[in-house]
């Protein structure tokens, strides 16, 4: 096993360096090779390979590969959780927005946390306490198996794939632009890393990269804003003053704009980012992780502080772009317009990296940039091969009748398989316009597995037809909402007018998968329906205090 | 579990005064982490000068911002005092609960 680790880490090397000497043949085809953000990263790599062959040796029954043998601490959970939520899109997006907007950049960063405390009231412990690998564990807790779990994989496969395209061509640019490394290898790399982390190390690889990550993210952005409130004497007034007199808005960063423009809009934007997360599959997957429900809370302790600590920072570092990015006297890191910034705008923290600390810590930040896609995208990896080994072949087709050994092969294949159909889709999507697609992936996380997994915990009286058939009416009203909405209908499809105006249309699709359960269940008058009504005691007096629960720790 | 020993827990003054108090709590903190969230949204649809306006005359910090950071340090706050209280006074019940059973089977 080590030496297929080995071959891999030297392909890697190789493919950097052939492409290194690629773009010093062709000159100024892309951005300057940037060593000392390529030696960090291969340090990065070399020491994520290494956990991974050490988790390698640790991961053998499927227990292990799904949940890393469930001896993940809280404090590590929740920093494993803030590191799956601290994505490259929210690292780099939203220092960009508020780079861009100001203001309106924060009222994001509120929306994606304000969904964690509901998270920890409603959702954390009762996951831990009923649940085994997957969410669908605890929606088919009391339904049939076979058409709850395909409806929770469809779901959360749907979401995986969709965040994964998201992901992988933003890596690919991204990657473009800070390494000097052409777009189709840069999505190679990353293919094959995750696969590798995930195929081999299973969860505890995973969770262990995601914590390095989180811990170096946090660092590197600690160092940042202190840098960018130093250069501003630790003055806000005086950070936010020079700020308007550099901003082409002037004063109107300093207030909402035009982010979000009616109520219903907001409010919709507002159910999809709370209710959303609680829909995540790679997210809800990190709750089996832990021991019990005190550590499965105290995760979510950890992870809503972590994450409300990096948005104040990405509010800083905006502002402190403004400054000393924009307002550089060389202009040196604007495009040759004038006023885009070079790459994207969405570079606004990686050239204040450059500002505050010069190419060496450019060059660390890049490194972690890359970093934070890696791990990233091998959580969603692990999520979406768990759908498919434990819910759709072990659960569903073979109903129960598989040993493990068979189940974790086939998450092994479906790692391979979801990592070559990532790399495929990243290269395919490259000059599509992806906005939609993490629209996409919230939305219908939010109408079709936030729904069926509420309700199947709480309310007494839902039956499997109730729970199918409005999981699916959430999911296809997700997406046929989404592509009647301006990001499909008019931006990809390039009709005049959209039909649904609103680019995150939870507000329909999540109160009509609601009714559609709600419905469904209570004019179910069969015998299996009869049925699931009279387990839901049994099932509530384990969600209430974990008795009986499948302790996660090893005895 | 058996028929006999759910409703023997069911019935278990520690089960109902857990589940009674535990979900009353959890309730309460998400409705207001609800209100407060939506009372920000609308005001920033319906009236968003009110968020603009400078805390003084001499400032540049607008009211926005401090709510807003606001906000976030309120929703950490208030998983802490989950937390607390959980750990604390629910894991208390649950142990009793444990307990009682536990001397049931005996």
């Amino acid at each position: 096993m080590l030496s297929r680790f080995l071959s891999l880490f030297i392909i890697a090397g190789l493919a950097i360096a052939m492409a290194a000497g690629a773009d010093l043949g062709a000159g100024t085809k892309a951005e300057e090779l940037n060593v000392p953000a390529i030696v960090m990263f291969l340090l990065f790599v070399a020491g994520t390979l290494g956990i991974t062959y050490w988790a390698s040796k640790r991961t053998k029954s499927a227990k292990d590969f799904y949940t890393a043998g469930g001896g993940i601490t809280g404090t590590q959970n929740g920093t494993a959780i803030a590191g799956d939520y601290m994505s490259a899109a929210s690292f780099l997006g939203i220092t960009g927005m508020v780079y861009l907007k100001g203001y309106d950049g924060l009222i994001f960063s509120i929306g994606f946390l304000v969904g964690w405390p509901v998270i920890l009231f409603m959702i954390s412990e009762q996951l831990r306490n009923l649940g085994k690998y997957t969410f669908a564990d605890v929606t088919a807790y009391r339904l049939k198996q076979k058409q709850v779990r395909i409806l929770a994989a469809l779901g959360s496969i749907a979401v995986v794939i969709l965040y994964l395209i998201a992901q992988m061509v933003g890596a690919g640019k991204l990657i473009e632009i800070l390494f000097g490394l052409d777009y189709e290898i840069a999505v190679v790399l990353v293919g094959a890393l995750m696969i590798a982390y995930v195929a081999f190390g299973g969860m505890l690889a995973t969770t262990w990269v995601q914590i390095i990550k989180a811990v170096l993210l946090l660092v590197g952005t600690t160092f940042m804003s202190i840098m960018v409130m130093s250069e501003v004497g630790f003055s806000f007034d005086v950070l936010f003053t020079k700020a308007t007199e550099i901003h082409s808005k002037g004063i109107e960063i300093m207030s909402p704009g035009g982010l979000v423009s009616d109520p219903i809009s907001a409010i919709s934007l507002g159910i999809a980012l709370m209710f959303g997360t609680a829909g995540l599959p790679h997210i809800l997957m990190r709750f089996f992780t832990v021991a019990d429900a005190k550590e499965a809370r105290k995760s979510v302790f950890v992870a809503t502080g972590l994450i409300g600590y990096f948005y104040i920072l990405t509010f800083i570092m905006g502002f402190g772009a403004i400054v000393l990015v924009l307002g550089d006297p060389a202009g040196s890191y604007l495009a040759a317009d004038g006023v885009t910034l070079k790459g994207m705008n969405n570079m606004a923290a990686v050239w204040l990296a450059h500002a505050v600390g010069g190419d060496y810590f450019l060059g660390f930040i890049s490194a972690v940039a890359f970093a934070t896609i890696l791990a990233v995208v091998s959580g969603l990896t692990l999520a979406g091969a768990s759908a498919i080994s434990h819910d759709l072949y072990a659960n569903a087709f073979a109903t129960g009748k598989v040993d493990e050994k068979k189940e974790m092969n086939v998450s092994k294949m479906a790692t391979v398989g979801i990592g070559i159909a990532a790399i495929f889709f990243g290269i395919a999507f490259e000059e599509q316009n992806i906005a939609f697609v993490v629209a996409l992936a919230f939305t219908i996380a939010a109408s079709a597995n936030f729904p069926v997994l509420f309700m199947s915990i709480f309310w007494k009286k839902l039956t499997t037809r109730g729970a199918v058939i409005g999981g699916y009416i959430g999911l296809v009203s997700a997406l046929v909402l989404v592509i009647l909405g301006p990001v499909v209908w008019t931006s990809i499809l390039g009709n005049a007018e959209a039909i649904v105006p609103y680019k995150f249309p939870a507000v329909f699709s999540v109160p009509l998968a609601f009714i559609a359960i709600w419905f469904f269940s209570i004019t179910d008058k069969s015998d299996d329906a009869q049925r699931c009504i009279d387990e839901f005691d049994a099932q509530d007096i384990r969600c209430q205090t974990g008795i009986g629960a499948d302790g996660a720790v090893d005895h | 579990m058996t028929q006999e020993q759910v409703l023997e827990i069911k019935n278990n003054p520690n089960y109902q005064k857990l589940v009674n108090t535990r979900s009353k709590f959890a309730w309460t903190l998400t409705i207001v982490i609800l209100v407060v969230y939506y009372a920000f949204i609308l005001f920033i649809a319906f009236s968003p000068e009110t968020l603009g306006a400078k805390v003084n005359p001499d400032a540049m910090m607008t009211v926005g911002i401090p709510v807003g950071i606001a906000i976030i340090i309120f929703a950490f706050a208030l998983t802490g005092i989950y937390v607390k209280r959980a750990n604390s006074e629910f894991d208390g019940l649950l142990a009793n609960l444990k307990d009682d059973i536990e001397k049931g089977m005996k």
